[in-house]
């Protein structure tokens, strides 16, 4: 322990300290004292999210059968998930939800940010809470909540469809369900978005619109060339959050099963496969395997994103 | 100064790690078998105990009876949670080596899934002899893999027709006693604008595993004490492919629904009269009254009649659901916990308030067989003496199943194909032919041989 000797050294003999080479001494008190302020995250981290990492890394390159039980096989799970067609088909379904959520999310989540950040009444403040209001709704909760809004027999929307004489849309149908998760996911992470957009605005030096509008910028040039391309930090942010989230897609579909088991399979999302995989056929694997992959499948994906929107230089 | 604050976080920071690392060990010791936290009351704390897992509405009243009568032995029972909750936990814990309870409450079909991983107890040799002409052969089959003994049966689903009397009765049809019958009544309804005839509901492979069954099919054969690795899977003879032409055929035709069961929008539907039969087993009264069924506008309406049968001639009776209890392997005294999985649930007070208050079934034949069940008078049918009439003959004539290793597999590919019938998209014959290359496969990836 070098940091005792040290520091019962220093007031007996300032003089001493002084003329010591300090740098050493105080460096390695440093780095130990930097350690051990990390020390408790450090800890957690690694024993709650790297060995179990680690741990499911070990797990998905062995394969295990009913019969003959487990054996090594390195990457062999990982080439089984890339020819699965239940993993193959979970993935493009993500992909291309991803695809369609995403820039609808954004779309609205910016036209609502840039409307309240517009307006200063106590109906903006009113209408802030209230968009963002579905985020704090548990994702379960919410998922069940707008099954029952779908359903055929106790729903407002066969009502309404029924007064003009026709049958409501089916939003639990397998023709339909893309359309009926990409409802609920919106409405739940759009208030989300708006807030961080919203906050990235209120973050823009006021005198730039005083100095537009002296130059002559209407309203909307000031929106569009003023606004937008300072806030892009935060979209390009969220943008990443929104497709990592959606690649993982799990509570929406899973919960919905309860009601639609036929429509919502149990690999409908990689992530509900994997699930399906370790705790229903007990074969955590396979079901560690196939996280992989997703993981591998998100990197990509980010990557792919980060790219493009570096190239541009800015994104929008 | 500065050594206080160092000392406190490197203390601070071992104390955290050593809990951590306390927690991590203390789990695998703390999860097993001890009776820690039972949820009833221990009534002699010297006595040996049993930890148990159940699901049952009444399981306090049951365990109480038991610990009450018995001075060797205590349950220390646990609800974990109901079907598939209780599965995941179970599977986890046998994954784990450790974590089970002694006495576990498994439906049948699902014994074969886990006896595969070796994590239940052959109980053949703890008493089974003394306790065996109390059930039927049919259900001692369907808690058997091969010619092992797996569970203690407790409650079946002997399956019948309930439907809607006033239904019948408006649009002039009869009771159908085989399935062409059916589809004509079905059609006769339709044609006079009323209500669908029944529902093809895909989160319900099960019941058309028993429909299979009913016309002949034998869809799994497997006897590992025979031949281990060794299953023999028939999911598209002839049989099959007929019952599952005929649903596919009445679905299409808009006779039957094509919702999920078990769901509010179900349920409503069944209050609301828009189903005319309810193809299910003898639990469903008790589940129907749990639902809200038959309590306002639906009261009296309903009755119950036996299943349709392809031959009337030869009629077969199916069963849909009913639980056991097993004894797992990580029991530290397996004929300890056998005695418990034999005598709970198994004792007159016990199974007279299970039937009374519809949580089961019994299979038990003291329940089975005693006048007072027979003769009962059922409040849900309208008084109808529907265990005289339908539920008792269908339980004493089944004659068991045989269920797979991979159950759940199985049936999450059953219900992908009764959607697609449901969506249009394949016929009865091809769903079957997609199941059996599916579920083949399967099971060679799973090591098994496959006749």
């Amino acid at each position: 322990m070098t940091v005792h000797t040290a520091s019962t050294d220093a007031p007996v003999l300032p003089e001493v300290r002084q003329r010591r080479p300090r740098r050493r001494a105080d460096s390695s008190r440093h780095s130990v004292t930097g350690w051990l302020f990390v020390a408790p995250f450090a800890v957690v981290f690694l024993s709650l999210l790297v060995a179990p990492l680690l741990y499911a890394l070990y797990l998905s390159m062995f394969q295990k059968s009913m019969i003959g039980g487990t054996r090594f096989v390195l990457f062999g799970n990982y080439l089984k998930a890339f020819s699965d067609p239940s993993f193959l088909s979970g993935v493009w379904f993500v992909i291309l939800f991803s695809l369609v959520l995403i820039p609808l999310q954004m779309i609205v989540s910016l036209a609502v940010a840039l409307i309240l950040d517009q307006v200063t009444t106590w109906f903006s403040r009113f209408s802030r809470l209230m968009i963002f209001l579905p985020y704090a709704i548990p994702a379960v909760i919410g998922a069940l909540m707008w099954g029952f809004l779908y359903s055929k027999n106790f729903g407002p929307l066969a009502e309404i469809f029924g007064m003009f004489g026709q049958t409501a849309p089916d939003f639990l149908s397998k023709n339909l369900i893309f359309f009926g998760l990409l409802n609920i996911v919106t409405w739940q992470w759009a208030g989300y978005y708006m807030i961080i957009i919203y906050a990235a605005l209120q973050g823009i030096d006021p005198s730039l619109y005083e100095a537009a509008r002296i130059d002559g910028a209407s309203q909307w040039q000031i929106t569009l060339r003023i606004k937008v391309p300072l806030i892009t930090s935060a979209l390009v942010l969220i943008l990443v959050f929104a497709l990592i989230g959606t690649l993982q897609f799990f509570n929406e579909p899973q919960i919905l099963r309860y009601l639609a088991a036929g429509t919502i399979g149990p690999d409908f999302t990689p992530n509900m496969y994997a699930y399906q995989q370790a705790f229903a056929l007990a074969n955590y694997n396979y079901g560690s395997a196939i996280s992989f992959a997703l993981g591998a499948v998100v990197f990509i994906c980010v990557y792919i994103f980060m790219f493009v929107t570096r190239k541009r230089g800015s994104f929008l | 100064m500065k050594t206080k604050p160092l000392i406190a976080i490197t203390v601070a920071a071992i104390a955290l790690a050593g809990s951590l690392t306390a927690c991590s060990a203390g789990g695998g010791e703390g999860g097993g078998n001890k009776a820690a936290n039972c949820t009833n009351k221990i009534v002699d704390k010297s006595a040996p105990v049993v930890t148990m897992w159940a699901w049952y509405p009444n399981m306090q009243k049951v365990v109480d009876n038991f610990n009450n009568e018995h001075k060797d032995v205590q349950i220390c029972w646990t609800n974990v949670g109901q079907g598939g909750d209780e599965y995941d936990k179970f599977q986890t814990a046998i994954t784990a080596g450790s974590g089970a309870p002694d006495v576990v409450m498994v439906e049948a079909d699902r014994i074969p899934t886990f006896q595969v991983q070796k994590a239940l107890v052959d109980i053949s040799k703890y008493g089974y002899e003394d306790v065996k002409d109390d059930y039927s052969e049919g259900a001692w089959k369907d808690v058997s893999v091969g010619d092992s003994v797996y569970g203690v049966p407790v409650d079946g689903g002997p399956m019948a027709m309930i439907y809607r009397k006033d239904v019948f009765q408006k649009y002039g049809v009869t009771p159908p006693t085989t399935w062409a019958e059916y589809a004509a009544a079905a059609q006769k309804v339709k044609d006079a604008g009323g209500p669908l005839f029944g529902d093809l509901g895909a989160n319900v492979p099960a019941v058309f595993m028993a429909l299979l069954y009913q016309n002949g099919a034998k869809p799994f054969t497997y006897n590992p004490v025979e031949k281990a690795d060794t299953i023999g899977i028939k999911l598209n003879d002839d049989a099959s492919k007929e019952v599952l032409d005929y649903w596919a055929d009445l679905s299409k035709k808009g006779l039957v629904g094509k919702q999920d069961q078990f769901t509010p929008e179900y349920i409503s539907g069944v209050i609301g009269g828009d189903y005319a039969t309810y193809i299910s087993a003898a639990w469903a009264p008790g589940y129907l009254t749990g639902a809200g069924v038959g309590e306002g506008a639906d009261a009296k309406v309903w009755a119950v009649a036996p299943l349709p049968q392809w031959d009337s001639a030869n009629p077969v009776s199916v069963n849909w659901g009913g639980s056991a209890f097993s004894v797992t392997s990580q029991a530290k005294d397996p004929k300890l916990a056998a005695k418990v999985a034999f005598g709970v649930y198994a004792d007159d007070a016990s199974l007279n308030d299970g039937w009374k208050n519809q949580v089961i079934f019994p299979l038990n034949q003291k329940a089975l067989g005693s006048s007072e069940f027979v003769d009962y008078k059922v409040p849900f049918f309208d008084g109808q003496e529907a265990n005289k009439e339908v539920y008792v003959p269908a339980a004493k004539a089944y004659a068991g199943m045989t269920y797979t290793p991979f159950g759940q597999y199985y049936y999450d590919a059953f219900t992908k194909q009764l959607s697609a019938i449901n969506e249009g998209s394949v016929t009865g014959s091809q769903a079957a032919d997609k199941l059996q290359d599916e579920i083949v496969k399967y099971a060679k990836e799973q090591g098994f041989t496959v006749e």
